[in-house]
């Protein structure tokens, strides 16, 4: 203890309208120490890095808890740009670069290189020119540093992914000041040799006394170059402990394991449905969703069963029942009762008694602007000809608004639905009972197979047992399949009878739901 | 309890009334107001005022409602209005040229105009599907085009009816053609109503009544909510089974069609049939009416329309007289540029209807 | 890839292409003797070289086409007509009146560039629709200000009632004295040096612009608003002097216009200019994201050729001068079509061109 840790991270709590999402964490990171930071998605790794980093949703939402000391003092960022100047460096898996610009430029974007110009005293320092030498070789100096070799003056548009990614990772090493950088999940892109190269230059960071927070799935990635590894779950840091005396199946554990006395649920723990009749066979589905990637998926759901779908964020859980419902462009065969279901095709799907309450529930799921009454009723309406009075033989086909009053009550009563009445616009109401709309919206069609995507994101713990409670009732009452997508994992073993782990775009296995966790961790971090 | 929260929400209601009514309608309607308040005190006749008023309203009224179809569907204001209104002019000379008459050469104009409406509409509408996101500033210039392609072709298509080509030349259109003894004021006469100064075209009203109802109607109908559907959120509706583009054409026909329309019922009000560049500029009054009615860029209801067209055509027709009668200045073409200008930019900068 | 990059150009350069083809076919059928083509294109390049510069800098910045150009276009007009009224003449006028011009130009351009920030993604729209409303301004000043509350002294620029300025203003003190400054004929080609000397300059600032500091955030926020906000540019404040510099530079360009034309044409001088600006330019092969300044004297070259040639040529096909006007009307507005329709299938196509290339990926690997 000769030396201050760079960066102490003490008692960090934050809320999201109180929401707990991040409860006393501390972390200590030494100076070119590499900090492997792991945990499901919505374990808070996203957050407290952002809180780091000073993100504005932090501030927004009501600031946070705790102390971070760097360097022995007490900081406070209220934007990325503090951060940054305090020598902190992100690089975000979405990427941050000028399509049209070399890599040079996108390397130094708005630190280049400048000379003063005639105009600069007259004007400002925008009106300086570019020092292109200069800049090239502050371009080099850095990509040295990073020990990969990039082409400086090449297009970012005409790299290669992993080239953009290693662009990005040039940017923070070309700032002077960086002492801190937080890499988050930067080999998801890469290909197998491009993520080695990449922990070689973390390694060569760390030589050169730059700390790395490094955030990964691929767990064998975080041991060949952590000194030390993080596990986070629900909001709090469950274990850490240094690489060499630790494993993949260690961490695992951490990461899915759950406290025992919560294990008070009737799980289905034997797979006892497989007499049942398959109602719907999916093929060889491949789906093109941007960050949900589906790859060669084959899947049969049972008649009357709750299918989950699982797995890590990005894995492609999400692509599945978009993919077949046809609102991403994909490919493959699917089988409902014995019946090809053309891809592609919304309509068609709808027309086969398929309903989906899809996660963007904001973007897809509801007309924001429109009444209560028009979301519950416009699917129905528009497949099933309902809620429609219709005159001359059906040539005119009347909005029926008494019959759409009536079951939008129906269902506001049903779900509790917290609203002035039905007539209210969507976008006035909470995320939970927005949601139930979405379900009712759903359940107007009276489908034979739902799919729920992500049904309980984003809501509250009340809203969230009523809207599972709501889907096991249909299931039951009614005998509707459902496939059911969701990335909380205990979720879905309350819910479901059996579980499809989903991985690098492919099913990784099927569990019954009551299996041991351990077990799902494994399928999870399979293809990553 | 109970009685308390009935009042907030219905503070909260009229709040919310007067936000979505706007500052810049409020001021246009207190203008108006104003105008109509001042006008007998200047020495401007108000009966005389008022049917001018009212007629200017059954001319344009169709135009105006021309723009409810393709807000609806979230193709935008239809700056593309032009084209529909060439498809109007073609019904309009064809029936001439063939030789119709009186008021049954305004239903023959009807009729020959709806074919070329509704092709110039399909084709509109394809690309405008193509261009999803870009719809308003290529429907200007679609507009555009279409007029100043036109203005040849009103040169070089054989007309020959002697009352509508140059009389030197013996062919290519005039710039004006009186509809004397054709289709002038067809509708109005119909059970017009005449007291005193004042004189209410009923037929035109009627007319335009017709069309309305029916634009409400089709708005209550299975494709009507699907088409209000896609224009507020198209991923919406297409996970839900409908085939937005479909939608959309139909959209874009209907509105063209209604312009065709609209021409024609300007036409027989105004008396002559205008060509060449006059369709340039007709999109810009339409669309500055509907939004001064209540509009936005993405929601319309024939409300708007009523609404707007009566003050634009108030403030159009009373400024003028009254400006005139008060300081003999005549500045109600610059106040008109203005406002209606002023009124679009209003909507086009407003953040609300940022469209994704 | 070859292939590819061929078809690119083909498409980059159809529009020229179409316009050699025009010009080719309908320059002999005018009867136009070569002497006065060459004469009269010089002449117009130096007439709308520097307003048609002025447009490049908005493309940079990724806001389009700037239609509302005109706006420095009524700011240089009332410069003009307020210098002659005060009788200063030739050059020194001229240089009075740019600098009359410049500061409304600049507040101008600082009220449409905030408005724009307003209506980001429809910028060409709404600078469309800026254009109509400011030239409603420019109209009760110049017709009902410009008397009473602007002193106007002179009756020979006053409309007979005593306010407001005449249809047409007379510049003959000024006329063509910038362009006959430094007399120039080659082979009966009057050459406007001194114009071009100007105009060169623009160029050379153009192409400095590009290489400072200012220059490289407005390529930044052009091509992508939210990663240049993350890096720190001010966006907001970058797209405003984008549309200042772009005013000022077209009320300056205008300036210069009306000096070779020799009167203003007070209500519409400045109404078609933006139009036929930017048609030029895009006749020249840029596109809505993209301008460079041989765009800029290539569209001037081929697109006032087509002015000049067409109504001649029309005349003669048809023997209706008319023909001829209309159909350069026609065509100034496809082309302008045409370019925003090529932009908007392109931004489209870029997307699911992504989306195509990863589902050929998974197929492959499906395979």
């Amino acid at each position: 203890m000769s030396k201050a840790p760079l960066l102490e991270m003490k008692n960090i709590k934050k809320d999201f309208f109180g929401n707990q999402v991040l409860s006393d964490i501390n972390l200590t990171i030494e100076e070119g120490e590499v900090v492997g930071l792991c945990g499901e998605n919505g374990a808070g790794k996203s957050t407290l890095m952002k809180i780091l980093f000073g993100a504005d949703v932090i501030r927004e939402t009501g600031g946070y808890g705790g102390d971070i000391i760097l360097d022995s003092q007490k900081v406070s960022f209220q934007s990325p740009f503090d951060a940054i100047a305090a020598g902190i460096g992100m690089v975000h898996q979405e990427f941050s670069l000028i399509p049209g610009f070399t890599a040079t430029e996108n390397i130094l974007l708005n630190r280049e290189s400048k000379k003063k110009s005639v105009l600069s005293d007259l004007f400002s320092d925008r009106m300086d020119t570019l020092d292109r030498k200069d800049m090239d070789r502050r371009a080099i100096e850095s990509i040295e540093k990073m020990g990969v070799t990039i082409d400086k003056n090449m297009l970012i548009s005409n790299m290669p992914v992993g080239h953009k990614q290693f662009t990005e990772i040039a940017r923070e090493l070309s700032k002077e000041q960086l002492k801190l950088l937080i890499l988050d999940e930067p080999t998801a892109v890469l290909t197998e040799k491009e993520a080695e190269a990449l922990l070689d230059s973390i390694r060569g960071m760390s030589k050169r006394g730059i700390a790395v927070i490094f955030i990964t799935h691929r767990l064998g990635e975080i041991l060949a170059v952590c000194d030390k590894v993080v596990t986070m779950r629900d909001g709090y840091v469950v274990n850490e402990s240094a690489t060499k005396d630790t494993s993949v199946q260690d961490i695992t554990k951490w990461m899915v394991g759950r406290d025992v006395a919560d294990s008070d649920v009737a799980y289905v723990t034997e797979d006892t449905g497989a007499d049942k009749n398959i109602i719907m066979s999916i093929k060889n589905l491949w789906v093109d969703m941007p960050g949900e990637t589906v790859r060669n998926v084959s899947l049969d759901v049972r008649e009357g069963e709750i299918l989950g779908i699982g797995g890590l964020a990005g894995q492609g859980k999400l692509g599945i029942p978009n993919g077949v419902m046809g609102l991403y462009h994909s490919g493959g065969t699917v089988t409902f009762e014995g019946k090809d279901i053309p891809l592609n095709n919304p309509r068609k799907c709808l027309d086969s008694s398929f309903a989906f309450v899809s996660e963007d529930r904001r973007g897809v799921g509801l007309l924001l602007d429109e009444s209560l009454e028009w979301n519950v009723s416009f699917p129905a309406m528009q497949i099933q000809d309902k809620f429609l009075k219709k005159y001359f033989g059906g040539l005119l086909k009347w909005r029926d608004d008494a019959a759409i009053r009536e079951v939008t009550d129906k269902y506001i009563e049903e779900f509790k639905i917290k609203c002035t009445g039905s007539t209210q616009k969507a976008k006035e109401l909470s995320g939970g009972n927005q949601q139930k709309i979405c379900l009712a919206k759903a359940f107007a069609l009276e489908p034979k197979l739902l799919f729920v995507s992500e049904p309980t994101r984003g809501i509250d713990v009340g809203a969230k047992a009523l809207v599972l409670d709501a889907l096991k009732k249909f299931n039951k009452e009614q005998g509707v399949t459902i496939v059911m997508v969701s990335s909380e994992l205990e979720e879905l073993r309350r819910t479901c009878d059996r579980i499809a782990i989903v991985s690098g775009g492919k099913v990784a296995g099927i569990l019954p739901a009551g299996e041991q966790l351990e077990k799902f961790g494994e399928l999870m971090l399979k293809n990553c | 309890m109970t009685e308390k929260t009935n009042t907030i929400t219905l503070s909260d209601r009229v709040k919310d009334i007067a936000k979505d009514f706007g500052l810049p309608r409020l001021i246009i309607t207190g203008f108006l107001v104003l105008l109509l308040v001042v006008s007998p005190f200047v020495g401007a006749d108000l009966p005389t005022q008022i049917s001018n008023i009212i007629n200017r309203f059954s001319w344009n009224g169709i135009l105006v409602l021309a723009m409810v179809p393709m807000v609806h569907s979230g193709c935008g204001l239809n700056f593309g209005l032009p084209l529909g209104i060439i498809s109007g002019l073609l019904g309009a000379t064809l029936s001439i040229e063939l030789g119709f008459s009186g008021a049954f050469s305004f239903l023959m104009a009807i009729l020959l105009a709806t074919p070329f409406a509704l092709v110039f509409g399909c084709i509109y509408g394809w690309l405008l599907n193509k261009i999803k996101g870009g719809e308003m500033m290529i429907a200007t210039y679609v507009g555009f085009s279409s007029v100043s392609l036109m203005c040849m072709m009103w040169l070089l298509l054989p007309y020959h009816s002697p009352n509508m080509v140059w009389g030197m030349a013996g062919k290519g259109l005039r710039t004006t053609i009186s509809l004397e003894g054709y289709y002038t004021q067809a509708l109005a006469k119909i059970l017009q109503i005449n007291i005193g100064n004042l004189s209410i075209p009923t037929g035109s009203i009627l007319f335009f009544a017709l069309l309305a109802f029916g634009m409400w109607a089709f708005l209550h109908t299975k494709t009507g909510t699907a088409m209000t559907a896609v224009g507020s959120n198209p991923e919406f509706a297409r996970s839900s089974g409908v085939n937005v583009d479909k939608i959309r054409l139909i959209s874009v026909v209907m509105s063209t069609w209604l312009a065709a329309i609209g021409i024609l019922v300007y036409e027989q009000g105004f008396g002559f049939i205008q060509l060449y560049m006059a369709p340039f500029y007709m999109a810009l009054p339409a669309v500055s009416a509907i939004l001064i009615g209540g509009a936005s860029v993405n929601k319309a209801s024939v409300m708007n329309v009523i609404i707007g067209t009566i003050l634009f055509q108030g403030i159009v027709t009373m400024t003028p007289t009254v400006m005139n009668n008060m300081i003999h200045l005549d500045m109600s073409e610059v106040i008109r540029i203005i406002v209606s200008n002023g009124m679009i930019l209003y909507a086009l900068t407003r953040k609300t209807e940022e469209t994704k | 890839m070859n292939k590819i990059n061929y078809s690119d150009y083909l498409r980059r350069f159809s529009v020229p292409l179409m316009f050699v083809i025009i010009c080719a076919v309908c320059a002999p059928i005018s009867g136009l003797s070569p002497s006065y083509l060459c004469n009269e294109i010089v002449t117009r390049m130096g007439r709308n070289a520097f307003l048609i510069l002025s447009l490049l800098i908005p493309i940079m910045a990724g806001m389009g086409l700037n239609f509302s150009m005109t706006l420095g276009a009524m700011a240089g007009e009332i410069g003009l007509i307020l210098v002659s009224d005060w009788q200063i003449v030739g050059i020194p006028g001229m240089i009075l009146a740019m600098i009359v011009s410049v500061p409304i130009s600049a507040l101008l351009g600082l009220f449409c560039g905030k408005v724009l920030n307003m209506a980001k993604g429809r910028e060409m729209i709404t600078s469309y629709i800026i254009s109509f409303f400011i030239n409603g301004i420019y109209q009760l000043i110049v017709l009902y200000l410009m008397g009473p509350v602007i002193p106007i002294k002179h009756s020979n620029i006053k409309l007979p009632r005593g306010y407001g300025i005449r249809n047409t203003v007379s510049l003959l003190s000024m006329r063509q004295k910038l362009d006959n400054l430094i007399p120039l004929n080659i082979g009966g080609v009057k050459i406007p040096v001194a114009t071009f000397i100007i105009i060169f300059l623009l160029c050379l600032v153009i192409i400095w612009f590009r290489k400072t500091k200012l220059g490289q955030d407005m390529r930044a926020v052009g091509q992508d608003m939210g990663v240049a906000r993350d890096s720190g540019i001010d966006v907001e404040r970058t797209r405003i002097i984008s549309m200042v510099l772009s005013t000022v530079f077209a009320g300056i360009g205008m300036i210069i216009y009306l000096q070779n034309m020799g009167n203003i044409a007070t209500y519409s001088s400045h109404s078609q200019i933006g139009m036929f600006c930017i048609a030029a330019l895009l006749v020249g092969g840029a596109s809505v994201e993209k301008a460079s300044i041989g765009n800029v004297f290539l569209g001037i070259i081929l697109f006032h050729t087509m002015f000049i040639v067409a109504p001649k040529a029309g005349t003669v096909i048809t023997g209706d001068s008319m023909i001829g006007e209309y159909f350069r009307v026609f065509v100034s507005y496809a082309v302008i079509t045409v370019a925003l329709i090529m932009y908007e299938t392109n931004k489209r196509k870029n997307k699911s061109k992504a989306g195509e290339q990863l589902a050929l990926a998974q197929e492959e690997a499906n395979e």
